[in-house]
C-alpha cells in the first residue's frame, strides 16, 4: 500500500534541542493493509526504514550470538515522527504482523503507549494473530478499519463480531491516505489510553 | 515508497567488524532514546562513531540513527554504549515504563492528546 504522495522533506529534519521525551505507538497489520501509508500521512518526516536482527536459535531465548550467528534473520519496520510540543516527540512504527516479529516485541516495543491494529476487511484473518499477541503482551490497542476502497461491505459491528473483539476495544473507520483520518485514529487510541489511565488512577 | 536503504545484515562479517566482535548491546537504549553529541568526532575515531556524533548535533532518536547508518538496532546500541562510556554523547531516555503493560499517567497522555489535536 503506497498510494500516499509525499510532500515531506527529503532531507533530515532535526528535532528541537529541547526534545527530551520519546514516545512510541505501533501500527500493526498484515502485508499491504496500509501501515506505511498511515504512518506517512501523519508523519512530519518521510517514513524511514530500519531492521533488527535475530537468530533462529535465539527465538524466545536470550542469545549471546545475535549478530554473528549463522541463522540470523531480520525484521524490518517503518517509522515516522510527530513533534507533539517542545519536549515530546512521538514515533510511529509500522510493524508487520507475522509471527517472527512478535519475538522482537519486548526488545523493541516495551514501553509502547499503545497500538493500532490496521484492518483490511478483505483479509481479516491477518488481524487475528496481531490482536491475540497484543492481548498477550498486555498492550492496549484500538482497531482501525482502512476503507481505502470506499469499502463499506461490513459495518464496524460486523467486523467486531468477526474478530471476536471485546466491547471495550474502540473501533474506528479510516482512510489511511488522509492526514486528518490518520490523526483521528491516533486520537482515538490516546483517548482510550487516557480513559484506561484515569480509571486506573481512580482505583488505587 | 521511499527507496529502501540497504541494511547491512547480509554481511555478518562487516557487522562483526563494526562492533569489534561484540553482540551484547546495552539494553538501556530504547528505540526512542534521544541522543545528543557532547563533542566533535576525534581524529582516528571509528567511522561509525564519528558519523553518529555528526548526526546528533541536535537530538536524534536511536531508531533514526539506525536508519541513517543502515545498521541494525542492536549494532547501533553497541556503538552508542561505546560513545556514552567515553562521554561523547548524552542520552535522554523515555520516561521509565516499569513493565510492558504499565500505562503512563493520565497527565502525560493529556499532553499527547493536546499535541495530536494541534497537528
Amino acid at each position: 500500500m503506497d498510494s500516499a504522495t509525499s510532500e515531506l522533506p527529503a532531507h533530515r529534519t532535526p528535532l528541537r534541542d529541547t526534545a527530551e521525551t520519546g514516545l512510541k505507538i505501533v501500527v500493526v497489520g498484515g502485508f499491504g493493509v496500509g501501515k506505511t501509508t498511515l504512518v506517512r500521512s501523519v508523519s512530519e518526516i518521510r517514513p524511514l526504514n530500519t531492521e533488527e536482527v535475530m537468530t533462529q536459535a535465539g527465538v524466545g531465548v536470550d542469545d549471546t550470538d545475535g549478530l554473528t550467528g549463522k541463522n540470523t534473520t531480520t525484521v524490518a519496520f517503518d517509522f515516522g515522527r510527530i513533534s507533539l510540543n517542545d519536549r515530546m516527540v512521538l514515533y510511529l512504527f509500522g510493524a508487520p504482523g507475522q509471527e517472527r516479529f512478535w519475538f522482537l516485541w519486548d526488545r523493541l516495543f516495551s514501553g509502547t503507549l499503545g497500538a493500532v491494529v490496521l484492518v483490511d476487511t478483505r483479509r481479516m484473518d491477518d488481524s487475528w494473530y496481531a490482536i491475540d499477541r497484543l492481548e498477550h503482551h498486555g498492550t492496549p490497542f484500538v482497531v482501525a478499519v482502512n476503507r481505502f476502497d470506499d469499502d463499506a461491505r461490513y459495518s464496524l459491528d460486523e467486523i467486531r463480531q468477526a474478530l471476536a473483539l471485546p466491547a471495550h476495544v474502540p473501533m474506528v473507520d479510516c482512510d489511511a491516505r488522509v492526514r486528518a483520518s490518520g490523526k483521528d485514529v491516533l486520537i482515538t487510541l490516546v483517548n482510550h489510553l487516557h480513559d484506561l489511565a484515569t480509571a486506573k488512577e481512580a482505583t488505587p | 515508497m521511499t527507496p529502501r536503504k540497504p541494511v547491512d545484515t547480509g554481511d555478518p562479517d562487516r557487522l562483526y567488524t563494526v562492533t569489534g566482535g561484540r553482540s551484547r548491546a546495552d539494553e538501556s537504549f530504547d528505540l526512542v532514546t534521544l541522543i545528543v553529541s557532547e563533542s566533535a568526532p576525534t581524529p582516528g575515531m571509528q567511522s561509525e562513531h564519528a558519523r553518529i556524533l555528526e548526526l546528533c548535533e541536535h537530538p536524534v532518536a536511536l531508531v533514526e540513527i539506525a536508519a541513517e547508518l543502515g545498521l541494525p538496532v542492536t549494532v547501533v546500541r553497541i556503538l552508542l554504549g561505546d560513545l556514552l562510556d567515553t562521554g561523547h554523547i548524552t542520552a535522554r531516555h523515555p520516561r521509565a515504563a516499569a513493565s510492558v503493560a504499565s500505562l503512563p499517567d493520565s497527565a502525560l497522555l493529556q499532553e499527547v492528546l493536546h499535541g495530536l489535536r494541534n497537528l
